[in-house]
């Protein structure tokens, strides 16, 4: 089936059985046990969901509890953080992009090179928040300095742990790739890290607003 | 201890075995205490040695290995998660005795010191929570829900594996901790800043720690996975109001499970954070603030209450309606209660601490809050009188258990009512009286729902009845063993007695404590029934067998399969045409059909990922307690390996031929046909093989 | 009269029922007054009645269910002749009932639970015509101490307050989460490091109750109990002046020994060669100082009847110095006051953070 007719196909008859990008018509094989594993995805990010809204909650309340230790004001260096932010945001762009080669393209080399873009700066947004760290860390914002600072330091690097998660299992699907081809659980398993790597932008998004935005404030 | 070992062993050494304090200040008191820990501790060794020497002997590793470990098979998986929740019930009902004992000694001593009583309290309430009430409703919805919807496993059967894994590795660092000791005296709620480093620095927080973890990420992929099932993989026709009324409660159990698990892995995970790390979010020191921990821990706390008890809400409506004969009363309320309890389930966590200093108006909101949860749960409790009411009421071992609940429930109710008014609240917080309610809740509410329901359901597991007789005596001694031990906690709460304290100077207790000693007494005799039940009816499995796989004239699907079911459940997927669904086969006539065709089965292979990750579990939680690093990392990197690996395999599943699936399928049914059908004065002899005679309209069959 | 804080009499008020003060099998309590159900202030009385209230009224709703459920197991058991209806599954008019009553009950019990907890707030002074008396309590491990702030006197797991008059509490603790409790004349309340949480508390008359930390805090957690003795106004008076008189010097070296973790007969030894510690050992019976001679511990209270500890020229700031993790400031121990301070108003409204 060529391309054209897939997107037609997608487009006129196929409804959408889970949120996000639906393969449609031209991936048949596997879709139902791809409707449930999205799903399931879906449920595992509302649990996921809970977490950071509890850590979220968690460095409100502890917003106070600085102990004479610096401040947000102190430590937090805004054009870090904007850079992060924008390096997340590109790269759920180029992660979009991917899903659409993945979707409408047969060639592959689109889909991976999308996908190693997506990596790099993945990769580029943990780098560059370790780097923030060590300058807190100089500044004497240490987690053990205080509660704020421990608030701050389980929010954010949970955060960061969840990317760098996100980085290998992007790995390991390329490695997949490589060995088994674009296959029906390769296929599965990029529309579920798609999920997740949108998830953690909108995770990343408050994260900027609430902890970078709201501490300058 | 030198440097060489200090890598290996982190801080574990010598001073870890339970007797060794003992040898150091060698009183009256350590030494028994040293006796009694080390007893427990070599029947862990002793337990492990012969399961280990029996197997080898019996030559049953691959077996075990083939058949059981590495099966996705949900219902082996919820066996699995049953036999577990099992023997740590063992375990906690004997610590349970050991504190009975000790306080029924009590008055100005006894003979257990603080410590070994404040590890008593703390594994006794952490495992009957962890590691019994969880597995064992995990296990039976595991076993039961996917047959009652018509499907042939879970969503995510290697995912159900890792959950399995999870839970045994939590359970088995709870074991360990009795050998290479101590193990928290914090309580099962583990409050800081008692938890905390600067007042607890000894490796008993931590195991407390890395269980409770364990345990509920192996919840929270449970919930996940029993909803997935339940939402997609019903039967066709298995419309929402159709579903039996236990996977209605399965469903909320699992909603709850995704939403109400993550606070509490949030709140170890932070006080881990603060051990671990001297971070300061539940210090008194530098700005923590331990009140964090309390509403976090509640938070996930009060919503467990419901994940423990709508289950058993939920055997007990199939329990009621099958043994009276009779269509359920008032499913669409029974329904809408149940929803009703799960969302209201989040709006009253604070009632755990109103004596915390909040204001006034909070509390009496909350207060409010915990009796709206009263309608629903009263409404329940009048669905299932109605439901007996005008009935053929048999009163057999789950009928007794369940009759023995809705009496005793409501009383609990009502002491929930009492606790629920802050004024009177500010009185029995943190008495024993609480004790007793909570006691009166789960021992009832969801104790004897897993009973009534293992003795409900084993037929359709094993394919014989559970032994009638040592049934009945253990579901009576239980109802009157928990009666005498609970009963006087709350006396003993309204005269003013504390929880979790060793010893006691006020003779006015004593009476009310030798009381509970002798409850307790009772209910290690139903646990010996329990034993002595299981063992006859293996004895007597012919005579005792059910093959045809409808030992109890039932209404859902489950028993329309043999007993034990195929590893496939169903030869062709059912189509579901109403309520109560295999009832109405029946009384269409349309029950035991030749379908027309036979399809080819995909089925899961085998995985050893549950296997793996119960090793690596076990193993990181450990090596972090005792600060082995190297062990954490080294498992740690085989976790990731596997699961990578995991990812790479493509052989995932297997496929049965129709043929084979038709031949089994016939063979059966003409086993049907073979078979004499029974009415119900003859459910509890050897006439009964599992086929009822078909229901005529009115008729007592 | 029960003396329910600013509410007029409440509606719900029971009758005197003397026969459910004590029940017959929690009889036997004694002079211990172990309980609220054995009331000697008016917020137990008043946490007695609401007791029993609620108990009431939940009945309605739970009686129906322990009697009918075995008249329904009996009359509709297989082999009776009782009707068989097995597709009957729906009634409006029950459906009605099982949602109505419980929705009706529970209204009600709102309504009291509204009433009766803003009535009772720990947090609110209790009505009365004299100033109530501030004690600050400590929770250490595993001891309490009381500090006096307006007599400059301290005592330790020894709670002595003049009866008839209100008490205001204002609690911390140096060690991990406890909770004060004194059944027998009201509330609870947590008492937490680095927090001052409140309590108003009064006893009606002249007694001594026994009270004690209810939230587990190690060890020798259950050993943490206090006795509150309710003077007359004039034995409160020569109490003051005599522990002024006889107490020990609050020094830097009390306060060292009392962080840390140890029993109050443990303390007492470390202390040692105090005029007052003479039956220093948890056990101990005899003369418990004179104190008060009619209002020796009962004997049902067991090891508590143990001699107090009484201090004296404490830093003026002991108590904020705890909660904010600082030393006190030893130079300026409280003045001595007048045995009869005069009347003076309520001088601490809210919590301190």
């Amino acid at each position: 089936m060529s391309a054209l007719t897939a997107r037609q196909t997608a487009a006129t008859d196929a409804p959408a059985r889970h949120p996000g990008i639906n393969l449609g018509h031209a991936h048949r094989e596997g879709e139902e046990s791809r409707e449930e594993m999205v799903f399931g995805f879906w449920v595992f990010m509302m649990s996921d969901m809970i977490l950071f809204g509890l850590l979220f909650a968690t460095y409100v309340t502890m917003l106070g509890g600085t102990a004479g230790g610096p401040g947000p004001k102190e430590l937090f260096d805004m054009r870090g953080a904007f850079f992060e932010t924008m390096l997340l945001l590109v790269s759920s762009f180029t992660f979009g992009m991917a899903s659409l080669a993945l979707k409408y393209r047969d060639d592959r080399r689109a889909l991976v090179g999308w996908l190693l873009i997506t990596l790099l700066l993945g990769l580029g947004f943990v780098a560059h928040e370790l780097y923030d760290f060590h300058k807190m860390f100089e500044a004497g914002g240490v987690p053990s300095r205080s509660g704020f600072l421990s608030a701050f330091f389980s929010l954010v690097p949970l955060h960061g742990l969840h990317v760098s998660v996100a980085c290998v299992w992007l790995i390991a699907l390329l490695g997949q790739l490589a060995v088994h081809g674009l296959d029906a659980q390769t296929k599965n398993g990029l529309i579920r890290l798609a999920i997740l790597w949108h998830f953690l932008d909108i995770v990343w998004i408050g994260i900027f607003s609430l902890v970078y935005l709201g501490g300058l404030a | 201890m030198n440097d060489s070992t200090h890598w290996l062993l982190g801080r574990l050494d010598a001073s870890a075995l339970p007797f060794w304090d003992a040898l150091q200040h060698p009183t009256t008191k350590s030494v028994v205490n040293a006796v009694i820990a080390s007893g427990a501790a070599s029947l862990v060794i002793i337990g492990a040695l012969v399961v280990v020497f029996g197997l080898t002997w019996l030559r049953r590793w691959g077996w075990l290995w083939r058949e059981w470990l590495t099966s996705p098979d949900h219902k082996k998986i919820g066996i699995m998660f049953i036999a577990l929740a099992l023997v740590m019930l063992a375990r906690a009902v004997i610590e349970a005795v050991f504190m009975r004992l000790q306080q029924a000694l009590g008055l100005d001593g006894g003979f257990l010191t603080a410590d070994h009583f404040g590890q008593l309290f703390t594994t006794h309430g952490t495992i009957m929570v962890f590691f019994m009430a969880m597995p064992f409703l995990t296990g039976i919805i595991n076993y039961v829900m996917p047959l009652q919807i018509g499907t042939r496993d879970l969503s995510f059967p290697v995912m159900n594996q890792i959950s399995l894994g999870l839970t045994a590795a939590g359970a088995a660092l709870v074991m360990i901790s009795l050998v290479l000791a101590p193990f928290s005296t914090g309580g099962w709620t583990g409050y800081p800043s008692f938890t905390e480093r600067a007042a607890n620095p000894g490796a008993g927080v931590d195991y407390w720690i890395w269980a409770v973890t364990l345990s509920t990420l192996s919840s929270t992929l449970s919930g996940i996975n029993f909803a997935v099932t339940i939402y997609k993989r019903r039967a066709p026709g298995m419309r929402w109001m159709r579903l039996p009324l236990f996977t209605w409660t399965a469903l909320c159990t699992a909603i709850l499970m995704v939403f109400a698990m993550p606070p509490l892995t949030v709140a170890t995970a932070l006080l881990a954070l603060d051990r671990y790390l001297d971070f300061h979010l539940f210090t008194a020191d530098l700005g923590g603030n331990m009140m964090n921990y309390i509403n976090l821990f509640w938070a996930f706390g009060h919503p467990e209450v419901y994940i423990l008890i709508l289950p058993a809400f939920g055997i007990f409506s199939e329990v009621f309606s099958t043994f009276a004969g009779k269509t359920l009363y008032g499913y669409t309320a029974l329904v809408i209660a149940t929803l009703a309890i799960a969302v209201l389930s989040f709006t009253v966590w604070l009632h755990h601490f109103f004596t915390m200093g909040q204001s006034a108006h909070i509390n009496a909101i909350f207060g409010i809050a915990t009796m709206l949860i009263g309608i629903p749960t009263g409404v329940k409790i009048y669905d299932w009188m109605l439901t007996l009411f005008r009935g053929r009421i048999r009163l057999s071992v789950p009928m007794i258990y369940a009759s023995g609940f809705i009496m005793l429930f409501v009383l609990g109710g009502l002491t929930g009512i009492v606790l629920a008014v802050p004024s009177v609240d500010y009185q029995v917080h943190n008495t024993l009286f609480l004790v007793a309610h909570f006691h009166n809740m789960l021992i009832p509410g969801l104790l004897f729902g897993m009973l009534a329901g293992t003795n409900f359901w084993f037929p359709k597991a094993f394919g014989f009845r559970l032994e009638e007789r040592w049934g009945r005596r253990a579901a009576y001694a239980w109802i009157v063993g928990f009666m005498l031990a609970f009963f006087p906690l709350y006396a003993l709460g309204v005269l003013g007695m504390p929880r979790r304290t060793v010893a006691f100077f006020t003779p006015a207790y004593l009476p009310w404590t030798l009381t509970a000693m002798v409850g307790a007494v009772i209910i290690l005799l139903a646990m010996t029934c329990l034993l002595v039940q299981l063992w006859v009816s293996v004895r007597d499995r012919h005579l005792n067998a059910v093959p045809i796989g409808d030992p109890w004239d039932g209404r859902s699907l489950e028993w329309a399969v043999s007993s034990p079911p195929p590893e496939y459940n169903f030869p062709v997927i059912p189509e579901i045409h109403g309520r109560d669904a295999f009832m109405l086969e029946k009384e269409r006539g349309k029950a035991y059909q030749v379908p027309d065709e036979y399809p080819d089965i995909v089925l899961p292979a085998n995985s050893a990922m549950g296997v793996i990750v119960a090793v690596t579990g076990t193993a990181i939680a450990f090596g972090l307690t005792w600060y082995q690093w190297w062990l954490v990392l080294l498992a740690a990197g085989i976790t990731l390996a596997a699961v990578i690996t995991r990812g790479f395999c493509r052989d995932t599943t297997r496929t049965l031929p129709g043929e084979e699936v038709r031949r089994t399928h016939l063979n059966w049914l003409a086993q049907v046909r073979a078979t004499v059908p029974i009415d119900r004065s003859q459910e509890q002899s050897c006439a009964n093989r599992g086929l009822p005679l078909p229901p005529v309209e009115g008729a007592i069959q | 009269m029960i003396q329910v804080p600013g509410c007029r009499p409440p509606w719900w008020r029971l009758p005197r029922l003397p026969a459910w003060s004590v029940l017959p099998l929690l009889a036997g309590c004694g002079d211990a007054h172990l309980s609220f159900l054995d009331p000697q202030g008016p917020i137990a009385a008043a946490q007695r009645q609401h007791f029993w209230w609620v108990i009431v009224i939940t009945l309605t709703v739970v009686l129906p269910v322990l009697v009918l459920t075995p008249l329904i197991l009996w009359r509709y058991r297989y082999g009776g002749h009782a009707r068989y209806r097995p597709h009957w599954a729906f009634s409006k008019l029950a459906d009605l009932a099982i949602w109505g009553i419980p929705l009706v009950v529970v209204a009600v019990l709102g309504s009291l639970t509204w009433r009766s907890t803003l009535a009772l707030d720990p947090y609110r002074p209790l009505p009365s015509d004299q100033p109530p008396l501030e004690v600050e309590v400590v929770g250490f491990d595993w001891k309490w101490l009381f500090i006096y702030p307006e007599q400059g006197i301290a005592t330790l797991d020894e709670l002595v307050i003049p009866a008839g008059r209100p008490i205001s509490l204002r609690l911390t603790s140096a060690s991990v989460m406890q909770g004060f409790f004194v059944p027998a004349l009201g509330s609870q309340i947590d008492v937490m490091n680095r927090m001052v949480t409140r309590l108003h508390l009064e006893a009606d008359a002249p007694g001594v109750f026994p009270g004690r930390n209810m939230q587990y805090s190690g060890r020798e957690f259950y050993r943490q109990r206090f006795v509150t003795r309710a003077l007359s106004a004039d034995d409160f008076a020569a109490f003051t002046t005599r522990a002024h008189a006889q107490g020990r010097a609050f020094t830097p070296e009390v306060l060292d020994r009392l962080m840390a973790q140890n029993t109050h007969a443990a303390l007492a030894r470390a202390l040692g060669g105090h005029t007052e510690d003479s039956h220093a050992d948890d056990g101990a019976t005899g003369d418990t100082s004179g104190v008060s001679d009619e209002h020796t511990v009962p004997a049902t209270l067991g090891a508590l009847d143990r001699a107090p500890l009484h201090f004296t020229r404490l830093p003026s700031d002991l108590f904020a110095a705890i909660v904010a993790h600082r030393a006190p400031d030893w130079d300026h121990a409280i003045a001595p006051r007048p045995a009869n301070p005069p009347l003076s108003a309520d001088a601490t409204p809210g919590a301190t953070p």
